[in-house]
């Protein structure tokens, strides 16, 4: 659904992606990996069309981004951002409202508040619906976040989806749960791209990973093909190992650290 | 594939979606309407105070005099109304609604509460083109006075605010995009610019001179006239129209710039249209009445706090809560010193700041 063929990207004479090739296909969960800098939220953005590629194509529906109008993509296309600051003190149902802006103009329909309070149930904060947002914890408003942009693509049969660490601040059972909504999105039929910190996590949800290092693809492909042991140290610095995961038959990968010591006598 | 064909209008869901029975209530729906009633109220009570008072009863005859309900009123009371009072008023409405809605729409696109068009250097740029107008007496701006007479100073004072404003966008736009923090800054560094020339110019002045920039610079409505009303009001007309419209955009800017994009908002034609509606509104005003400060600041600040955060009902409850105070301040402006008259930008500073100091106090212990 989402084809990007050579894609660079250089800004401030920085060359921040080099030569990318890879497609984000309906159905599927792509997550994508990498140390910090290495331009996986850079990559997200260029997929979002909120920045313009220096080189190569990136087509959505075999439709190249830039002949989309920002309307449109916003009637198909939803990010979640890594960063969410409220200027105001919305509240919580006003916000997962605002997911609908794009598809009404004056008064959201009847299906429009349906839709928000479906979205919101789906997070589990239908409870904090008149809250203020920026009164909640970091990882509830998080969710809320996350419930406006289910909201602007729910009805959607075709979206793209794209999560840029979007489990950052929630707790155990809400990072499950959140990769587990963005799998049943897939599921429906949307393209999934999310940047994953937790490779393990990326191992069980994902269905292809791409693993990025310094703006050069690394790897992709399956979570097995992709999680060895020599290429997760070679792109982390950092040796690990890796094990079966005994319950989802995925790889289960395991630090094995040999740092100095950082405090010298 | 279109988009037309991807987007249907038949949900599929992972649960059911049954339709709400009760909508989301608005929080405090009765802010409008008490609104509406308290902007009559202030108009009734205001077109009254003065040397001669004209109760509202007599205000209402008049009124229906006019439409043929009621019998004559008092002559001389109905002719101070309709060439003193009424454009005074009227001037007040305008200006106020203009300066509030321009203000609650310049803290949406800056993102920030506390922001005030005189931020980006809209009424700086107004007091250095009028003082320099006024001390300079260059051969054109004397040719400018003899061609428009009053209204020269006026002129001169809304294109002293475009250009600011101008200076301070281009400034901003670096790499083809504005940047909204880079904007605030350049718009301190031009306003501290534009404050050192007219410091300079104010210490060139004469004594004469002095007068005419205090006064200018303090603000008054003293200059009403039916032919300012009606030059003013193509351009708080538009405005009123204009800023409104925007509210949808300005509640998804709040979220964030690259979340409002993401959401379809076009922010380039966003930011253009709230500052280039936001100078003609607070430059026009500050081009007729001089420099009225805390209008623009805290009356949206007010509305916010009751009305909460949609951009629909701050805007235009900031329309309607500036025309309010505005005139109200006018009112008291013009009787408090009867017969002589306050400036009116000292009585907002005055009621303005103890008011703001409150609600800073007020959210730094809530927060």
């Amino acid at each position: 659904m989402l084809t990007v063929e050579n894609l660079t990207f250089r800004t401030n004479q920085r060359t921040l992606l080099t030569q990318l090739s890879f497609e984000a296909r309906a159905g599927e969960l792509l997550a994508i990996v990498g140390p910090n800098g290495a331009g996986k939220s850079t990559l997200l953005k260029l997929c979002a069309g909120e920045q313009k590629p220096t080189a190569g194509t990136i087509a959505l529906h075999a439709t190249p981004l830039s002949a989309y109008s920002s309307k449109q993509l916003a009637l198909c296309r939803g990010m979640l951002h890594q960063q969410n600051t409220l200027a105001f003190p919305v509240r919580v149902h006003e916000l997962v409202l605002m997911g609908r802006y794009p598809h009404y103009g004056t008064h959201p329909s009847p299906a429009d508040y349906s839709i928000a309070e479906a979205a919101l149930e789906t997070v589990g904060m239908q409870a904090f619906s008149n809250r203020i947002v920026s009164t909640l914890s970091g990882g509830e408003q998080q969710r809320v976040q996350l419930a406006r942009v289910l909201a602007q693509v729910w009805a959607v049969p075709n979206g793209l989806l794209l999560l840029d660490e979007p489990t950052t601040g929630l707790d155990l059972l809400h990072q499950h749960q959140l990769l587990d909504v963005a799998r049943q999105m897939a599921q429906q039929g949307f393209a999934v791209l999310a940047v994953l910190h937790d490779l393990n996590m990326a191992a069980q949800y994902a269905d292809q990973i791409l693993m990025l290092r310094a703006g050069q693809l690394e790897a992709y492909g399956t979570p097995n093909d992709v999680l060895t042991a020599s290429l997760v140290e070679h792109v982390f610095g950092l040796p690990v190992k890796r094990l079966e995961n005994p319950c989802h038959h995925c790889p289960l990968i395991v630090p094995v650290p040999t740092f100095s010591s950082a405090f010298t006598q | 594939m279109a988009i037309e064909q991807l987007y249907t209008d038949q949900p599929i869901t992972r649960k059911p979606i049954t339709p709400t029975e009760s909508l989301p209530a608005v929080r405090r729906p009765w802010l409008l309407p008490v609104l509406v009633a308290g902007l009559l109220a202030t108009v009734l009570v205001s077109v009254g105070v003065g040397a001669v008072f004209i109760s509202p009863a007599e205000v209402l005859t008049m009124a229906g005099h006019c439409v043929g309900l009621a019998a004559a009123p008092d002559e001389m009371k109905t002719a101070i109304l309709t060439t003193i009072r009424l454009p005074r008023v009227c001037l007040g409405l305008l200006i106020g609604s203009g300066l509030a809605v321009a203000g609650a729409a310049m803290q949406g696109l800056f993102r920030n509460p506390l922001a005030d068009p005189g931020l980006i250097g809209i009424s700086s740029g107004a007091s250095l083109a009028a003082v320099c107008m006024i001390v300079l007496e260059l051969t054109l701006f004397q040719q400018l006075g003899g061609l428009l007479g009053y209204y020269a100073l006026s002129l001169v004072a809304f294109l002293g605010a475009c250009g600011t404003t101008l200076l301070v966008y281009r400034l901003a736009r670096v790499a083809g995009q504005s940047v909204v923090t880079t904007m605030l800054l350049a718009g301190i560094a031009i306003n501290a610019l534009a404050g050192a020339l007219t410091g300079l110019l104010t210490y060139m002045a004469t004594d004469d001179q002095l007068r005419t920039i205090t006064f200018w610079s303090l603000g008054s409505l003293g200059g009403a006239s039916w032919t300012t009303v009606l030059a003013l009001l193509p351009f708080t007309g538009v405005v009123l129209v204009g800023l409104p419209r925007l509210a949808k955009s300005l509640n998804l800017l709040s979220l964030g710039e690259s979340q409002a994009a993401m959401l379809g908002v076009n922010l380039t034609g966003l930011k253009r249209q709230v500052i280039v509606l936001s100078t003609l509104a607070v430059g026009t005003s500050v081009a007729v009445a001089g420099i009225i400060g805390f209008v623009g600041l805290v009356i949206p600040h007010l509305i916010r706090l009751v009305a909460g955060a949609d951009h629909r009902r701050v805007l235009i409850g900031s329309a309607l809560g500036g025309a309010i105070v505005l005139t109200g301040a006018d009112a008291l402006a013009r009787t408090i010193v009867a017969p002589a008259e306050l400036p009116i930008g000292i009585l907002t500073a005055l009621l303005g700041t103890p008011v703001f100091l409150w609600m800073l106090i007020n959210e730094r212990t809530r927060s």
